[in-house]
């Protein structure tokens, strides 16, 4: 079931929450909406289930539009931060919930609904825990009940509202894989909001940034991660170096350092900013090229596997983030204090309105 | 907390007397609870007591006497009609505005629960004499009332009215902040789940206001039977006819007939013991079931 969005437009008193959306969210697809928290996200996620009446626009699940269907007749399944499991209720009556309260000509037998719940219980690995309250369980399985509740009622589009937000850092990291595979053998078409930019690049198909209340680009996590479309995005994907340049027939200046610009042909110095990821800048011990910015080491931070620096120079106004494997920083032989040089592999320009350079 | 008392050795004899860090020094803990006991005693076992004294003095026969009388079965019949009515309503608006104020925003809502809190505010008197001013035979709508026919002050109406506004605050003001605290995301996934609003009420909401609302039903009717002064005012104490309990008892005891007024007590302060021992046994049963579905 695909999920078209027709410029949705929602606020609150003087608070744009939501500002002439369109999208569309294909069969199937997995799909994170990533964004700062007031972005949007969320009372984007609760106009398509229901729980929020747009101001202006429509919302069609395959065509047939929904928007003044009741929250309670549009089959969605959604999935809340805080879990949102009925306390009162064992787990089992939870996840059958939605087949119970359903009238009787419609609801499914007893044995029935025995089968199924104890299936979903199964496929999120918690059958064991059908007789116990929510209130006896960790987080990581609070969420998990709450997705196999959502599913009891095959639902046509799953929701997903910050689902493992509330959790720590490790069971998030299993939780989410999990969500993936599970994603993967049931192929319902599934929004999730997160502000996680890690998590919405390795779980989902496809990727919405959004800001103030606005679509900033949509795309691939390869793609959104890769290439941006405007600062913004740069610096919400990751860490991002900014240098000033000047752009001048096709090339941009920082410092010495000559950088190919094609897309600013025909302009004559002027101004603009290059964005730089940590991973994407070079660190030389010795001056090798000539295109390279003398710097100094200001902070060394291992992190695993990887060395941080920070790295102090003329031509930018704040440090320098660099990232490299730690191996490769013990063969330069460099230290904390020491002298280095560095050296852009990659960089994108935007004119310093950015605005502009996104036409 | 005995425990931790015997727990020091009495004999110690090494100068460092030894205590857990969470603990408060032994004074600390026998002055506290001799202090809480003290109240209890002085202003909870002993009033109940003598009121039980007081009506069995005499013996049995002369309490049952005291309480067949026609004007004292008139008075608790009246009584137990008010609860009847005033209880329900005061439920249904209770759990309403609560609703209202809680998962929803609209403006006016501060005014709204500034009004609600009230009738705790005016003196039970004052509250009387509202409705004298408004329906008695020289107030505001009471020419019209005569005309239609219509006994409201000095009748049954006239003492629903005034125990219906003095015991309003009670349920509301148990269930909003409990509402508010539990937000409305249950009610969402509820709905989101397919079931209609009046399910998601039965199933959902309810469930989980369950003791805020006995607990407020349980004040509410408390206060309800043991109204006094608004009712002393707008019911004109006919005998027999529009004196609640609390206002034959005065009146018994006005008359120096104290075993009676003792008797009739004895047999309000049961009404509410009853509602308390009820109370209690609801949360027991309900605890068990927890217990049982634990394990």
């Amino acid at each position: 079931m695909s999920i078209e969005i027709d410029h949705v437009n929602k606020h609150f008193r003087d608070f744009v929450a939501v500002d002439n959306v369109s999208l569309t969210f294909n069969e199937g697809e997995l799909t994170a909406l990533l964004g700062p928290s007031g972005s949007g996200k969320t009372t984007l996620l609760r106009i398509i289930a229901g729980l929020e009446q747009p101001d202006t626009g429509r919302i069609r699940f395959h065509g047939e539009d929904t928007t003044d269907k009741h929250v309670s007749q549009r089959g969605v399944g959604f999935v809340f931060q805080h879990y949102a499991l009925f306390k009162h209720m064992t787990v089992f009556q939870n996840v059958a919930y939605g087949l119970t309260v359903r009238p009787r000509q419609s609801r499914p037998s007893k044995a029935d609904i025995n089968a199924k719940v104890m299936h979903l219980l199964e496929l999120v690995q918690l059958d064991w825990t059908a007789h116990r309250y929510p209130h006896q369980l960790s987080g990581g399985q609070r969420q998990r009940i709450a997705l196999a509740r959502a599913l009891a009622v095959e639902p046509k589009v799953l929701l997903l509202d910050e689902p493992f937000g509330a959790l720590d850092a490790k069971v998030r990291a299993e939780l989410r894989r999990w969500l993936r595979r599970l994603h993967d053998d049931i192929h319902v078409t599934s929004v999730f909001v997160t502000h996680d930019q890690e998590e919405a690049l390795e779980v989902s198909d496809r990727v919405v940034v959004m800001n103030k209340g606005r679509v900033e680009q949509d795309g691939s996590p390869e793609q959104v991660y890769d290439t941006p479309a405007n600062p913004f995005v740069y610096r919400f994907l990751g860490n991002v170096n900014l240098f000033h340049a000047r752009l001048h027939d096709g090339v941009a200046r920082i410092g010495d350092i000559q950088l190919p610009a094609p897309e600013f042909h025909g302009y004559h110095n002027e101004r603009g900013e290059a964005y730089v990821r940590p991973h994407e800048i070079e660190v030389l011990a010795t001056r090798q090229h000539d295109d390279a910015l003398h710097s100094q080491i200001e902070l060394v931070s291992v992190i695993g596997p990887t060395v941080r620096l920070e790295l102090r120079t003329n031509n930018t106004e704040t440090l320098v983030h660099a990232e490299l494997s730690k191996h490769h920083f013990h063969s330069l032989g460099l230290k904390q204090g020491s002298d280095a040089w560095i050296r852009p592999t990659h960089s994108r320009i935007f004119l310093p309105d950015e605005r502009v350079a996104n036409g | 907390m005995s425990t931790s008392l015997t727990a020091t050795p009495p004999q110690d004899i090494s100068s460092t007397r030894w205590r857990r860090a969470t603990e408060e020094p032994a004074w600390i803990r026998l002055t506290l609870i001799t202090l809480a006991l003290t109240f209890v005693t002085l202003f909870l076992v002993l009033p109940l007591t003598v009121v039980l004294y007081g009506a069995f003095e005499r013996g049995i026969g002369v309490w049952w006497a005291a309480v067949q009388d026609p004007d004292a079965l008139s008075a608790i019949r009246l009584t137990l009609l008010i609860v009847a009515i005033v209880v329900p309503l005061n439920t249904v608006f209770g759990i309403a505005a609560a609703w209202a104020i809680a998962k929803f925003e609209f403006r006016g809502k501060p005014v709204l629960i500034s009004l609600i809190d009230m009738p705790f505010a005016i003196s039970p008197v004052v509250v009387g004499l509202i409705f004298v001013i408004l329906f008695g035979s020289q107030g505001w709508l009471g020419p019209w009332l005569a005309a239609h026919d219509l006994r409201i002050i000095f009748a049954v109406p006239g003492i629903v009215i005034v125990i219906a506004f003095g015991t309003l605050p009670f349920i509301a003001r148990e269930l909003i902040p409990l509402m508010q605290q539990q937000g409305k995301e249950e009610e969402e996934a509820s709905l989101t789940l397919g079931a209609n609003g009046w399910k998601t009420f039965w199933y959902v909401t309810l469930p989980n206001i369950k003791w805020g609302l006995i607990y407020g039903v349980i004040l509410c009717n408390a206060r309800a039977m043991g109204e006094f002064g608004a009712v002393a005012v707008v019911s004109g104490r006919i005998r027999g006819e529009t004196n609640t309990m609390p206002l034959h008892i005065e009146v018994l005891y006005n008359e120096y007939m104290f075993t009676a007024a003792f008797a009739v007590s004895s047999l309000l302060t049961g009404l509410a013991l009853v509602t308390i021992i009820i109370k209690s046994m609801v949360e027991w049963q309900e605890e068990r079931r927890q217990r049982i579905a634990a394990t």
